[in-house]
């Protein structure tokens, strides 16, 4: 599936060191939809994100694929959370496409709102993204998301996965890491660090729902979240994406490694990347060069303590779960 | 057309009349009737151009309204009780974000001890979300206000609660006088709304306000209350131009200007107090009832205006604030103590029919012969058990030890519980 301006790219062009995709190295056709002189701008520059926000990035990429596959005719609902807040601090707005904000935990029902008005008012042209942080989404508005599966409301569902409640100064979400350090999962004790719990991996269960489109993605790979927008979006009914967004807030990372990092997470099989229609695996991207997990933790505050001698135990948890990630999608 | 039907019917039928557009739903007793007919209704095409859903729970139900009417739909839901509580964040939304929102209330009790009946618990724990919030007497007016709730919500953006007693009308079956659809397009025009969802111009609904202009914000939404006081009594009137009934208005005077003793009452035992001051009257007695049927807005001015020749006033409401009182009293003292032209009024504060407890015309009737001895106390329980509560206080003192009040008292009272020990 080559396309103009939304490439899977079928040559890999990767600068050295930073593993970073060359934009300007590609033919002009196979570019991000950003690189185009007459791209839409879905989120203006101006807002109060972080410096590497990952879910800006993220949220950008998404928002800006998903007007020029419909023409501009997006409706965005946002959840509570560091995108609502950074890009809407009153009375301006960073947001160039209609867009909602009302609750925490209601943001899918918000957005089947709006499709049930679509459909009533018979305007099929207009589609309706709803998007949220991994808490909002995981955790408090579970329920109103899980209802939109159910309905299979004709809603594109975006969940931006920084692994924490990070708006409100970083606490655990069922989307954290085990291991991981939150300002409520302390390293202290016995057993430091956000719990190995099974945690709510969204993906698996929006696949259990057998709606018509589920993907992971990944912020540094722009070329493939594009394109997995783009697919979205040519299906109607639920569909969810999670894309894992690096916040060097949250996650005491380097603002410069946030396109890093996201790449480690994936290539170390932490960070599985696949899509799935109507409950059935479809494809997963292969790790291309894979990498110890520790070389991840390694670049992150929230683990420093499981690098230590006396934690080994918390390391080899999750090395399995690497392990498991890469037979249970075959990332190798 | 007069029918003979259930209020929830007639309700539901009234408001398919409205042409909603957007109508999500969640059961609980006593308002699912309606929702119910209103699917039939979509299924059947004799609703059309309206998307029906059945969402996950009340929160998702008013979050849905809130999605819709954003976009620029017609919205309806109905709820009751835990289900209010339930969505109570989406229903401060709703206000907050100015959605012209038309639901109905059927009043329940809320628990512990869990109750399906009616009284107006639910109603009052949103009094303060910014919703305009008015109250029917009858199946007639139950209708005939939701006609009304729509042109008021979409005159004001504002959404609008209308409260119907649970069982007491909601499940009733009385004759009704139901309006065509040409009578209802002619007072209701399309929703057209102010601002909405539109990718031809697009706009940020939802923004985060800080302390710069939060008070502004707020005082705003106060403002607008107070223009709704004249709307209301403005679309009542039109109304009754259109459909040759008085029904809505803020309150509603039965001899209350010029008796002595006055009742202040919410919704269907309205009915139930005309019935017993149409017999007292014919005795004699100088008594009154003025009805309120416009709670938020809390027309202040009007109240005063009718209370103002009274000399006892019974304010009798079925819920009260825990550890203050009664909620309606203590807002009519504010307004009375505000107004001029009263002065030594006595208002005592009576709490009847809750959780379902019926409201006899023979209590009513004792509290009026109080009144008028002048030893009606400022606080009354209307039919309070007092043996039942002066026991359980008895084993209380003696116990101290904690537990589930209810599950006591309900032991004492010789009902049988599964743990099988009584
Ligand atoms: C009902 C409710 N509970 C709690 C909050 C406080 N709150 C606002 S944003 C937020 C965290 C958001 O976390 P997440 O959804 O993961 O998004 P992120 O900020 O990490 O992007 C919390 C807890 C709220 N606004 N509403
Ligand atoms: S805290 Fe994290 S998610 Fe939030 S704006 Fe900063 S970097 Fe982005």
């Amino acid at each position: 599936m080559t396309q103009k301006n939304t490439a899977e790219q079928t040559v890999k062009f990767y600068q050295t060191g930073t593993f970073t995709v060359g934009n300007r190295l590609l033919d002009e056709e196979f570019r991000t939809v950003q690189a185009t002189e007459e791209r839409s701008n879905s989120i203006d520059s101006g807002h109060r994100a972080c410096q590497g926000c990952g879910q800006a990035l993220g949220a950008r990429y998404a928002l800006d694929t998903a007007m020029r596959v419909t023409n501009n005719k997006i409706i965005a609902a946002n959840a509570t959370g560091c995108l609502e807040v950074f890009t809407t601090p009153y009375p301006e707005t960073a947001w160039s496409i209609p867009w909602v904000h009302s609750l925490f935990g209601n943001v899918a029902s918000v957005a089947s709102g709006i499709a049930a008005t679509l459909k009533a008012k018979g305007d099929s042209e207009t589609r309706v993204i709803a998007q949220g942080g991994d808490g909002g989404t995981t955790d408090i508005g579970f329920a109103c998301l899980s209802g939109l599966f159910d309905r299979n409301d004709d809603v594109l569902y975006i969940c931006y996965d920084n692994g924490g409640y990070m708006n409100t100064g970083v606490q655990r979400s069922s989307a954290t890491p085990g291991g991981a350090r939150t300002a409520t999962t302390m390293p202290v004790g016995e057993h430091p660090g956000s719990s190995f719990n099974t945690g709510k991996f969204l993906p698996a269960i929006a696949m259990a729902h057998e709606i018509p489109y589920v993907a992971t993605a990944s912020v540094h790979d722009l070329h493939d979240l594009e394109r997995k927008v783009e697919k979205a979006m040519s299906f109607r009914g639920a569909r969810y994406i999670q894309i894992n967004v690096p916040c060097p807030l949250g996650w005491g990372s380097l603002p410069a490694h946030t396109i890093k990092l996201a790449r480690m997470g994936v290539e170390s099989g932490l960070v599985p990347l696949f899509e799935a229609e109507y409950g059935e695996l479809t494809q997963s991207t292969k790790i291309r060069y894979q990498i110890p997990v520790e070389d991840y933790l390694k670049a992150q505050r929230r683990f420093a303590h499981v690098l230590k001698p006396a934690n080994v135990a918390q390391l080899e948890t999750i090395r399995a779960l690497a392990e498991k990630n890469i037979k249970r999608y075959a990332l190798l | 057309m007069l029918q003979q039907i259930s209020g929830s019917i007639a309700v539901a039928n009234a408001v398919a009349l409205c042409r909603p557009e957007v109508i999500p739903c969640y059961p609980i007793t006593p308002q699912t009737h309606i929702v119910e007919h209103l699917s039939s209704l979509v299924k059947s095409g004799q609703l059309q151009d309206c998307t029906y859903e059945n969402v996950e729970s009340e929160f998702a139900s008013m979050s849905f309204c809130i999605g819709a009417s954003a976009a620029g739909a017609r919205t309806y839901t109905a709820t009751a009780s835990q289900g209010l509580l339930y969505m109570m964040e989406a229903v401060y939304n709703a206000s907050g974000l100015g959605l012209p929102i038309v639901m109905t209330l059927g009043n329940r009790a809320i628990g512990a001890p869990i109750n399906i009946w009616n009284d107006h618990s639910d109603a009052m724990s949103v009094r303060d979300a910014g919703w305009i919030q008015l109250f029917v007497e009858s199946n007639q007016q139950a209708l005939d206000v939701h006609i009304q709730a729509f042109k008021l919500a979409e005159a004001l953006s504002l959404p609008v609660m209308v409260n119907m007693d649970g069982f007491i009308l909601t499940h009733a079956i009385t004759r009704v006088d139901m309006p065509d659809q040409e009578q209802v397009d002619r007072f209701l025009p399309p929703f057209i709304p102010r601002q909405k969802l539109d990718t031809e111009s697009p706009l940020s609904i939802g923004a985060m306000v800080g302390p710069d202009a939060f008070t502004e914000v707020r005082y705003l939404a106060h403002h607008k209350q107070k223009e709704a006081l004249t709307i209301i009594e403005q679309q009542a009137e039109e109304f009754a131009n259109i459909f040759g009934r008085d029904s809505g208005g803020l309150v509603k005077s039965y001899f209350a200007q010029e008796s002595d003793i006055v009742f202040v009452a919410m919704g269907s035992v309205v009915g139930t107090m005309q019935d017993l001051i149409n017999d007292l009257r014919s005795e004699g007695y100088s008594v009154g009832i003025l009805s309120l049927r416009s709670f938020r807005p809390f027309p202040a001015n009007a109240i005063c205006n009718a209370l103002k020749n009274a000399q006892q006033v019974i304010v009798f409401e079925k819920s009260f604030a825990v550890g203050m009182g009664g909620i309606l009293a203590s807002e009519i003292h504010m307004a009375t103590q505000r107004y001029a032209d009263i002065q030594g009024v006595q208002i005592s504060s009576v709490i009847g029919g809750l959780g379902g407890r019926t409201i006899t015309k023979q209590s009513l009737r004792k509290l009026v012969d109080k009144a008028k001895q002048g030893d009606l106390d400022a606080e009354v329980f209307m039919d309070l058990e007092a043996n039942t509560v002066v026991r359980e206080l008895k084993r209380q003192q003696d116990e101290q030890s904690s537990g589930p009040v209810a599950e006591n008292i309900l032991r004492d009272m010789g009902v049988v519980s599964a743990s099988k020990t009584h």
